[in-house]
């Protein structure tokens, strides 16, 4: 794929990689009040990785992730159901969100919950499935 | 008791990260000795609880909300025989992890090994305090699971893999028996707590249920605690690594069974059917049992079968069901977990440290291994029953149970005493075999196991000895109130090593001597029991394998008939089906279904969005080049999500956006490898899959129409929408409703998706691996 890449493409791609990714952090974490969530902000982040396997090749793609996609998956399912086990403890039925409010110096009143767990678990998961399709499809490609 | 439970999962989970951690990997002593801290502070925990539980007779319950509409509850129940119960799983269970640090110290898979004794402990230790059938049955579940995943432990071998899956199959079988006759059970006793069931003896012996469910909870229980004509799995899950057979296969997990007739029985049993059941099938479970062994040749095996005689023995026991029957199972119970515990124990020290996994190339170790052969001979009386241990209190009391139960007493003596004779015999091969005659040649050079590998066999057949020193006093802290429990009420039995000269005496003296006779004659009584071998060929392991084979032929032929690997007729079948159904519920309602058809609010960017949308459809489906078709459907895609976002739907918008965008993505990835675009079907294939097509569309058309018209209950987005921002912090209700009121829906909807997307990759890797072929 390399001898087809477009100057354009990846000097735009450099810039936009990190914008998206910041965008799906932003994304999932304003999830719960706006428009946003676990699910779309890993559809963004499998774009914009997907957007960096266009402007370099499969090998780079896996260096920038870290992490083979298919240990997301795993991690994403773990995650998610572990958000339920905190409110066992606090004598409510599995799953039952548990929230802290708190105020912190710069965001100002903050609450935190399980259900943020929970849809950073959902994140993970899209993320996984998306970009461990699309890399072993680019694989078998070549 | 919870943390109790969760302890042994959570630390599971950084057993890998302690084993890997320099420091331990490298001392002498390896991580071993730091995981089995776990299972000693649980024991030391449990212990602590002998006063209140076992001397005084309390009963603690402790529970937690699960899912309370379904009145499944995690709750609790520390009586006299979850403690007796938990002391085993833990106590063997420190023993046991010490001591796999060693017996597989510098195994590449060492630390799945910890990771999977962990999790079995805790999922033991959740079934024998589950006070909920539900959760029991959870717990039951994970320890086939986890027993699965031990016994396959070396699943590089083939012959490992199959005994793994076969003990998976019949305890999963057996388990869904089971579940089954928890339902009918908790549907006859109106409730899922054993508390409340239990004490509804009347109740339960009349319901109409009752025959039913015993024997669906019986086959369960059978399975598990490898009964006849369940018994073949058990000597097969040898396969296993000594440690686990020692702690799984003898001491716990094939006790679970017995456990829970005996959690049961006060419930349950006292009927004419229970007793015929538990007490035939047990004691004939004993005979074979233990004949097996006199004829097994292989250590594990032997001990496995004898093994296999013991739940014979419990069973019968229950099954009998008098004071004196349940007095001498709980004592048999404890006698065998500590005397065959330490016996695997010794099997696997002598494999690690000669070689030998067979009795005929086992002989004169006593001197190389002085502390082992010692405590083996200590281990090897009790399991003979022989004064002054444990196992002879117990086995007494076995034989006078016997001789006075109320039903089938002749049967039961007669094989009794058969086993008790047998008994004896196998006590003598394990005791002496090895360790007398001449020196054998051994692989190893025979030597002395180091302290992690002898600290349980020691102390396990110390306590043997100790107990049966101590019997009234065994009695009186921890078996007085198990047996109470089982048995349903006090009972007036007293435990004594002691019982004067009557008939169980002699027969123990009499059996004692014939069987160490019959050791003499030990080859001879093989080859003349030779003609024996013929049965095994029509027995139950026969009937397994056949059921196995039938399951792959009818699977093969279901799959010929029903998966045609054809996308279009997989489709028909699932449209159709569906537009049958939709129809004929509308039909059977059509009185009450009123059809909205109101185009007076109609917008006019409304119209172009449907006529845009429109096009597009008709587009894709009569171009004839893909790349168009590709387009179109882009459109159609944008489309809707413009129609979403019109609607004040901006979360449904951005994901349909989104997904349609990562549509593209694959689609470049693929689009050069597809065939090129022919037209395959002949005109009147397609006529037929435009008439479908067609009516699909009208269905869902005068569905959706029909749902906007017609209000059988109030809509639930009222309350949604009121409670989203107060109970769960959230003014965004699509993502509220995901993640807080219907959690456990996107949990299931992403474990779906992980595994669509593992059966992608899958399905791109065959691909790949076609082509390199």
């Amino acid at each position: 794929m390399n001898n087809m890449m477009s100057l354009v493409l990846r000097t735009t791609g450099y810039f936009l990689l990190p914008l998206l990714l910041i965008f799906s952090v932003f994304l999932l974490l304003r999830g719960h009040d706006e428009p946003g969530g676990g699910f779309i902000a890993g559809l963004v982040a499998a774009a914009a990785v997907c957007l960096h396997l266009f402007f370099t090749d499969i090998a780079a793609t896996r260096r920038l992730l870290h992490i083979d996609p298919r240990d997301l998956l795993g991690w994403g399912l773990t995650l998610a159901t572990l958000s339920g086990i905190p409110a066992v403890f606090m004598g409510d039925p599995f799953f039952t969100s548990q929230w802290v409010e708190m105020t912190l110096p710069i965001l100002g009143e903050t609450k935190v919950g399980t259900p943020l767990l929970f849809d950073i678990g959902v994140y993970a998961v899209v993320v996984g499935s998306v970009l461990a399709i699309v890399l072993s499809l680019a694989e078998a490609e070549e | 008791m919870l943390l109790a439970v969760l302890s042994g999962f959570l630390f599971a989970c950084i057993a890998p990260v302690i084993h890997g951690a320099r420091p331990l990997a490298k001392s002498y002593y390896g991580a071993g000795w730091v995981l089995a801290a776990l299972p000693a502070v649980l024991f030391l925990w449990f212990a602590s609880h002998l006063r209140a539980v076992g001397l005084d007779g309390e009963v603690i319950l402790d529970s937690w909300t699960w899912i309370p509409s379904l009145g499944i509850s995690l709750s609790f129940r520390l009586d006299g025989l979850s403690l007796l119960f938990a002391l085993l799983i833990s106590g063997i269970g420190f023993f046991i992890i010490a001591y796999a640090g060693r017996y597989l110290e510098g195994h590449k898979d060492q630390a799945r090994l910890y990771v999977l004794l962990l999790c079995f402990m805790a999922s033991m230790l959740g079934l024998v305090l589950s006070d909920n059938l539900i959760s029991l049955f959870v717990f039951w579940e994970l320890t086939s699971i986890t027993s699965y995943l031990l016994v396959g432990f070396s699943h590089e071998d083939k012959s490992s893999r199959l005994s793994a899956r076969q003990g998976l199959f019949v305890t999963m079988g057996g388990g869904l028996a089971l579940l089954a006759g928890f339902v009918m059970l908790g549907m006859a006793g109106g409730s899922y707590e054993l508390s409340e069931l239990l004490s509804q003896r009347e109740l339960l012996h009349d319901h109409a249920f009752y025959a039913p469910m015993l024997i669906l909870i019986v086959i369960g229980a059978f399975s598990k605690s490898a009964q006849f004509p369940f018994h073949f799995w058990l000597p097969n899950a040898m396969a296993a690594p000594t440690p686990v057979s020692a702690y799984l296969h003898s001491a716990t997990m094939v006790k679970a069974g017995v456990y829970l007739l005996a959690r049961l029985n006060p419930g349950l049993g006292g009927t004419e059917l229970w007793t015929m059941i538990l007490g035939l099938v047990g004691a004939f479970t004993m005979f074979i049992g233990v004949f097996l062994a006199v004829r097994s040749t292989g250590i594990k095996k032997v001990l496995a079968y004898s093994t296999v005689m013991a739940l014979g023995t419990l069973t019968m026991l229950i099954g009998i069901g008098t004071p004196t029957a349940i007095t001498a199972a709980m004592a048999f119970l404890l006698a065998h977990s500590l005397y065959k515990g330490a016996l695997f124990l010794v099997a696997g020290i002598i494999g690690h440290s000669t070689g030998s996994k067979d009795f005929m190339h086992t002989g004169g170790f006593r001197s190389a291994m002085p502390v082992t052969a010692l405590f083996a001979g200590v281990a090897a009386l009790s399991l003979g029953g022989i004064i002054p241990l444990f196992g002879f209190v117990a086995k007494e009391l076995m034989l006078e149970a016997v001789l006075d139960a109320p039903l089938f007493s002749a049967v039961l003596s007669t094989l009794a005493v058969a086993s008790a004779i047998l008994g004896v015999t196998v006590a003598a091969i394990v005791g002496i075999r090895p360790w007398y005659g001449r020196l054998a040649e051994t692989k190893v050079t025979p030597h002395e196991a180091p302290p992690a590998m002898l600290a349980g066999p020691v102390v396990l057949a110390s306590l043997s000895l100790l107990l049966g020193l101590s019997a009234p006093l065994v009695q009186q802290w921890l078996l007085g109130s198990a047996i109470t429990a089982v048995y349903g009420a006090p009972v007036e039995k007293t435990l004594s090593l002691w019982h004067g000269f009557n008939l169980p005496l002699l027969i123990s003296a009499v059996s004692l001597v014939a069987g160490l006779l019959l050791f003499a004659v030990w080859q001879g009584f093989r080859r003349a029991t030779r003609f024996t071998d013929v049965l095994a060929k029509i027995g139950p392991e026969q009937w397994y394998e056949r059921a196995m084979v039938a399951i792959t032929h009818v699977s093969a032929w279901q799959t010929r008939m029903l998966q045609t690997g054809y996308l279009r007729y997989y489709l028909m079948v699932v449209l159709s089906s569906m537009v049958a159904l939709v129809l004929s519920q509308m039909w059977t309602y059509r009185d009450s279904i009123n059809l909205l058809i109101d185009f007076s609010d109609l917008r006019f960017y409304e119209v172009v969005v449907a006529a845009v949308l429109a096009s597009s459809v008709l587009m894709a489906a009569i171009t004839s080049s893909r790349l168009s078709a590709v387009a179109a459907l882009g459109a159609i895609g944008f489309t809707v999500a413009l129609l979403y976002l019109l609607f004040s739907a901006p979360d449904l918008s951005i994901t349909q956006v989104l997904v349609e965008t990562l549509t593209v993505i694959l689609l470049v990835l693929v689009l050069f490898r597809l065939p090129g675009f022919v037209k395959l079907s002949p005109t009147h294939l397609r006529l037929r899959d435009a008439g479908l097509a067609v009516i699909v569309g009208a269905t869902m058309t005068l569905l959706l129409l029909s749902v906007n018209g017609t209000q059988y209950f109030d809509s639930i987005s009222e309350y949604f929408i009121a409670e989203s921002a107060p109970s769960a912090y959230g003014r965004n209700i699509v993502n509220v409703i995901l993640v807080d009121f219907r959690t456990l829906d996107t949990l299931g909807e992403i474990f779906v998706l992980a595994l669509a997307a593992t059966g992608v990759l899958a399905m791109i890797r065959f691909r790949a691996e076609d082509k390199d072929l």
